[in-house]
Parts: structure tokens; C-alpha cells; sequence
């Protein structure tokens, strides 16, 4: 970055200082010079200085925004020109309850709407499966049937917003039915935008939504693929996801190096089939955790788009420069979010959503205080929506692409995440014998991922156990307290009203349609053909999650994940 | 005599898949002396009572965040008791995002008690080492 000789006499001025200066006055202070580092374990130094970064070359590794490697962010002018998205993950209850929460959360400024799914929907159940009695609406909206998209996009046009849906297993059901709306609507395929999260190497790795084995669930994922370049090319087709990861108790290292690990598998699958990667690579998106330790959280999101820039270029040879964007969505990190004193959460929240904002996000979700103990009440998703909105209109911080860029200290941490994060994926690429998607995969089946995570989520909870790390209100400065915030409450009636509503479409649809829709989804799956097609016919002929979901398990079987504590 | 180790029964009910807590607390009462043995993800109500049971637990703790405990544990219960378990000298425990509201009703329904997140691991290892005795004892006595 700077001449030698100016190097050599930084270097020397340093090393006069640490000796001279700084140890007196450790010695002084009796202050202690050890034990500091990052949430993720980085040993961090009292300061950093240009020898810090001597090997950084400015035009090579940091360069403009907009241009590779797009450390800086993948547009020339950020914010200037255009806000992140503010997009509230947010559904309960019954479809109406959802629609009437997203019309609220539109009027109150946010900006783009994201899809909480019920488990039983999250999980391919219908709302009268045994298996899903006590859980329809509580942790999201139960959706059964086109029907129930009908009513949750009742007044909400799909060309004027975007939609992002939480799903996985069942991602390419909800695909289709968000077609089929715009269908309804008369809003051209080509024009619909929004992501379905669509990662299941993520849930076999943390998050547990698990329905069928890790090689089929693939396979879908790359029919969505094939489906969704043709059908719908400006939808997120896929959100390569981080944040479960993390939420699971990684470090954000192994967050930055397993989602990227996951990216690189998904595209190789999808060159595997032939899909042209200039295609596809605008469709990919990612999802990040935003977590406490922000200077941290800045140079993971900063790594993450120079790595996987690189990735797209000079690994997979995509040519288009458009394909070496990372574009990606950040939510707050749920883990920090204490039960006691709620109201901390909101500063918490803060400092998140800012680290977000700071790293170049393209949307951001941030977390209610009070979702330690529920779902978020209305006072609290306003809360957390206006946090957003004070950053973007207040703060000041939108003005100046990257401001942090150029910070030794950033720029050292974020070369440090880099660095560690090309150690794992190396790792990966070993065990799968050179190729990233068999390494993963492995990973899957050796229990690699999911005892990486364990062991850090242990380490963390050993040094909140013995007073090394400090979470204010929980191990310091804690106070005997009421709660005394609203919760909100999932009406009882919903799972009731919801099996009614399925019987009836139930009664009332062409069954003879449906089965044979659901027929060709079968043999579609079991000759290796594009499942997508069928989906879609099943879909548009109210045919239910839970018998789509049914038929693919006939094919593919169910997968039952080894216990691994 | 060697004391009898407390045994644990650690259950996932219902469909929700946030096992980090769950599995933290395993890793950490097994350090603390305790014998575990966890369920593993998507257990139903029977399942769970069933590995109570057939593993005479002391204690069964059962973790949920996904907002359905009021149905999946009054039934757990309730199968711990059809399988010819006894709740009423078991320490039945609850963990995960549970309503303040929600705690009493869970408690009139036999819950002994409920951990919300952030709660220390050491609470919850003295919460067992005292009350199950006085559970027990009590029983006993009568």
C-alpha cells in the first residue's frame, strides 16, 4: 500500500512504541494486555497501523464499489442511490392474520415483505396432519393450499413489491404459488421478484427443517434451478444461508466459511446439470447473521462478497460481471436476544442492524424485543422496523459508500475472516475429493458441520458460564424484574378454522385433477426428470403441501438425523 | 456406595429444530455428572414419554421453541403417565420461548419448572440437585 522505506520506518516507530510507550503504561496501569478478542475467538492486537495491512494491495483487494472484487459493496453508490430493503420477516395465525400484519408493517414504511411460515408448512404437514396439532400459525402462517396464498396477497400487487419466503423443503411448492398468483394478477412472470430461502445443505447442517436426504434434496433444488432461470429471472432463487448457522452457535467464521462452502456446492450442482452459470448466478442470494461484535460482523460481510467474487470468477468462470455479486439479506442475530430486561434488546438490535448497513446489506430483517418470548407484538415490530428507518434517515451513514473502508483495522479483520474461511473450505474441498459439492455432502454424512457448530455453541455457553464473557442483564447487572410487555397471542381458533378451510377445498376441487398431477410429480421424481412442471399443475389445481411433500417422500424417502450432541 | 447417577431424558417435541440449547444442556449435565440421554429432533408426545419410561428417568426435560407447548407437553405427560411412568416423582422441565403467561398454566399442568433463554446452566444442574430430592422425599414420606 505504501512505499518500502515508509513501511520499514512505520514497522520501527511501532515496535519504539509498544516498548516504549504502550508497555509503561501497562506496567503503570497494572492493565492487562491478553484475552482480548472477537466474539469468534480472533485474537485482536491494542491497535493497528498500515504494517498491518502491508500486503494489502489497495486496487487488487479493496478496489471501488461496484467493480470486482466488491469488497466495497456490489453497487457504485450504495445507498445513495438506493436504500437497503427494509423487510420485516413476519406471519402468524391464518392468512388473513398475516395479510392484515404485512398491510401494517407496508403502511409504517417497510419495504419489501418476508414470509414466516408455520412449522407444519415449514416441515411439508398439512394443518390437519396428527403431527401438527398445537403448531399451526403459532411460529408463522399456516399455508395448505394455493387458497391461503389467495388471501395472504389479497391487495398486495406483485408488481410493485417483492416477497421473500422462509422455506425450504416445500420452497419449490411456494415458488409455484407465488407464480400462480401473478398469474391471477396478470403480473408477467418475468416481472415478479423476491427469494425463497431454498438452502437445505443449511438445515442438514443446522436449522433441522428436515424432510427428505441430503442427494434428492439437491436434486430439487437445482430443478427450482432449471425452472426458475426460464420462468421467473428476476426471483432470488435461492438464499444461501448463513444466519441458522450461526444461530446454532457457530463462530462467524465458520458462518462466512460454510455458507460460502454451501454457495460453491449449489453451483457445481447447477454446472452439473448443465445449467449455464452466467444464468443462474443472478439469481443466487445469501443470507447472513448480524451478530454483537460489530467491527467483526463488517469484515464478514466485506470477506464474503471479495471471496465469493473470486469464486465466480477465476474458480467457476463466470463472465459476466454481474455473476461475482454477492448479493445478501441480513437478519439480527435471534441468539443475543435476551428474556431479561427486553427492552435491552432494541440496543442490541442497534448495533446489529448498523454492522449490517455498514457492510453494504441489501436487506435487512431486525429483530423485535420482545422475541425472547414470543412472537412480536405489534408495539415491538415497530420498533424494530423504526431502527432501520433512524439508521437510514438519521444516522447520516448512508451518505458515503464503505466508510470503514481503509480502516486498518478493518481491513485487517477482514482479511483475517478471509483467510480463515478459505482454511475450512479447503478442508471441505479435501473431503470431497476436489469437488465441493461431494465435500459438503460428506460433511453432511460425517457429521463434520453439525460437531463444528456443537463445539463452538459449547465453548460459548462454557465462557457465559464462567463469567468470560459478559451478557448484560443475564450474567452482569442483572435485577430481579416483572415482565411487563405485551405478548403477542396466536388466536387458539386458528388450527381449527385452518382444517375447516382444507376440508373444504378439499371437497370442492377436481380431485381427479389433482391426483393426476400428483401422479406425474412421481414418476417425474423417480425418472430423475424436473419435478417443477408437475409442481406447478399440482399447485394450480389445489393440490395441498402436505400430498406434494407425501409424494416426494414416497419417492425419496425420510431423513432422520444421526444424533450428535 | 457409588451414589446413583440422576438420569435425564432430554426430548426435541414437536417439529421445531432449534437443538442448540438442548444440546448444550446435554453436553453439560453429562460433565456434571448426570446420565443423558437425548431424544434427538422431532420426537412425538409418545415418543418422548415412552424414552422416560423405558429409561426410568429421574428428570425429563423437554425443549420447545416453536410456541406449541401447551398441547405437546400436558400430552407428553400425560403418555408418561398411560406408559405406567410416574410423574409425580420425576422432575418434569421445561426449556425454550414460553410466554410469561403461559409458565403458571404449564406449572398447574405438573410442570415442575420452566427455563427461558439466557437462564445459566448452573441454575438449572442446582434447580435439579435440590428438587429432586425434596420430590422424591416427599413422595416417600407420605
Amino acid at each position: 500500500m505504501m512505499e518500502k522505506d515508509e513501511m520499514l520506518e512505520i514497522e520501527a516507530k511501532r515496535r519504539e512504541w509498544e516498548e516504549k510507550c504502550y508497555k509503561d503504561w501497562l506496567k503503570k496501569t497494572k492493565a492487562k494486555d491478553e484475552g482480548f478478542e472477537s466474539l469468534s475467538g480472533i485474537e485482536l492486537k491494542a491497535i493497528y497501523d498500515p504494517s498491518d495491512v502491508a500486503h494489502t494491495d489497495f486496487l487488487r483487494d479493496i478496489g471501488y464499489p461496484g467493480e470486482f472484487p466488491f469488497t466495497r459493496g456490489v453497487y457504485p453508490n450504495m445507498y445513495r442511490g438506493r436504500l437497503w430493503t427494509m423487510r420485516m420477516f413476519s406471519g402468524f395465525g391464518t392468512a388473513e392474520d398475516t395479510n392484515k400484519r404485512w398491510k401494517m408493517l407496508l403502511r409504517e414504511g417497510e419495504t419489501g415483505l418476508s414470509t414466516a411460515f408455520d412449522f407444519p408448512t415449514l416441515m411439508g404437514l398439512d394443518s390437519d396432519d396428527p403431527l401438527a396439532d398445537g403448531e399451526v400459525g403459532k411460529v408463522g402462517v399456516a399455508v395448505d393450499t394455493l387458497k391461503d396464498f389467495e388471501i395472504l396477497f389479497d391487495g398486495i400487487p406483485l408488481d410493485k413489491i417483492s416477497t421473500s419466503f422462509t422455506i425450504n423443503p416445500p420452497a419449490g411448492i411456494i415458488l409455484a404459488m407465488y407464480t400462480a398468483i401473478a398469474d391471477m394478477q396478470g403480473v408477467p412472470r418475468e416481472e415478479i421478484r423476491g427469494t425463497i430461502q431454498n438452502d437445505m445443505l443449511k438445515e442438514f447442517h443446522a436449522q433441522n427443517t428436515l424432510v427428505l436426504p441430503p442427494e434428492p434434496s439437491v436434486k430439487i433444488i437445482v430443478d427450482i434451478f432449471e425452472w426458475g432461470v426460464e420462468n421467473v429471472p428476476k426471483f432470488n432463487l435461492i438464499s444461501i444461508s448463513g444466519y441458522h448457522i450461526r444461530e446454532a452457535g457457530s463462530t462467524a467464521v465458520q458462518e462466512l466459511a460454510f455458507t460460502i462452502a454451501d454457495g460453491m456446492a449449489y453451483v457445481e450442482a447447477a454446472i452439473e446439470r448443465g445449467i449455464d452459470i452466467d444464468k443462474l448466478a443472478p439469481q443466487l442470494s445469501f443470507f447472513f447473521n448480524s451478530h454483537n461484535d460489530f467491527f467483526e460482523e463488517v469484515a464478514k460481510f466485506r470477506a464474503a462478497r471479495r471471496m465469493w467474487a473470486k469464486i465466480m470468477r477465476d474458480i467457476y468462470g463466470a463472465k459476466n460481471p454481474r455473476s461475482w455479486w454477492m448479493k445478501f439479506h441480513v437478519q439480527t442475530a435471534g441468539c443475543s436476544l435476551t428474556a431479561q430486561q427486553p427492552l435491552n434488546n432494541i440496543i442490541r438490535t442497534t448495533i446489529q442492524a448498523l454492522a449490517a448497513v455498514l457492510g453494504g446489506c441489501q436487506s435487512l430483517h431486525t429483530n423485535s424485543f420482545d422475541e425472547a418470548w414470543a412472537l412480536p407484538s405489534e408495539e415491538a415490530v415497530r420498533v424494530a422496523l423504526r431502527t432501520q428507518q433512524i439508521i437510514a434517515y438519521e444516522s447520516g451513514v448512508t451518505s458515503v459508500v464503505d466508510p470503514l473502508g481503509g480502516s486498518w483495522y478493518v481491513e485487517w479483520l477482514t482479511n483475517k475472516m478471509e483467510e480463515l474461511a478459505w482454511k475450512y473450505i479447503e478442508q471441505i474441498k479435501k473431503m470431497g475429493g476436489g469437488s465441493m459439492l461431494r465435500g459438503v455432502l460428506k460433511g453432511i454424512e460425517n457429521g463434520f458441520f453439525v460437531k463444528e457448530i456443537s463445539n463452538a455453541a459449547a465453548k460459548y455457553q462454557r465462557e457465559v458460564e464462567e463469567g468470560k464473557r459478559f451478557i448484560v442483564g443475564v450474567n452482569k447487572f442483572t435485577i430481579e424484574e416483572e415482565l411487563k410487555i405485551p405478548i403477542l397471542k396466536v388466536d387458539p381458533e386458528v388450527q381449527r378454522r385452518q382444517i375447516e378451510r382444507l376440508r373444504k377445498i378439499k371437497a370442492e376441487r377436481d380431485n381427479s385433477s389433482v391426483k393426476e398431477a400428483l401422479d406425474w410429480i412421481k414418476s417425474a421424481a423417480e425418472n430423475n426428470e424436473n419435478i417443477m412442471p408437475a409442481v406447478f399443475e399440482a399447485v394450480k389445481n389445489y393440490a395441498t403441501v402436505g400430498e406434494i411433500i407425501g409424494t416426494l417422500k414416497k419417492v425419496h424417502g425420510t431423513y432422520r438425523k444421526p444424533i450428535i450432541v | 456406595m457409588e451414589e446413583k447417577k440422576i438420569r435425564v431424558v432430554l426430548a426435541k417435541v414437536g417439529l421445531d429444530g432449534h437443538d442448540r440449547g438442548v444440546k448444550v444442556l446435554a453436553r453439560f449435565l453429562r460433565d456434571a455428572g448426570f446420565e443423558v440421554i437425548y431424544t434427538g429432533l422431532h420426537r412425538t408426545p409418545q415418543e418422548v414419554a415412552r424414552a422416560a419410561v423405558d429409561e426410568d428417568a429421574d428428570v425429563v426435560g423437554i425443549s420447545l421453541h416453536s410456541g406449541a407447548h401447551m398441547t405437546l407437553v400436558p400430552k407428553t405427560i400425560q403418555y408418561i403417565k398411560e406408559y405406567g411412568g410416574k410423574p409425580e416423582e420425576m422432575l418434569i422441565l421445561v426449556g425454550g420461548i414460553i410466554p410469561n403467561d403461559d409458565i403458571p398454566k404449564l406449572k398447574e399442568l405438573g410442570v415442575d419448572e420452566i427455563f427461558i433463554p439466557g437462564t445459566p446452566i448452573s441454575t438449572i444442574i442446582e434447580y435439579i440437585r435440590e428438587n429432586l430430592k425434596k420430590k422424591k422425599g416427599s413422595i416417600n414420606e407420605r
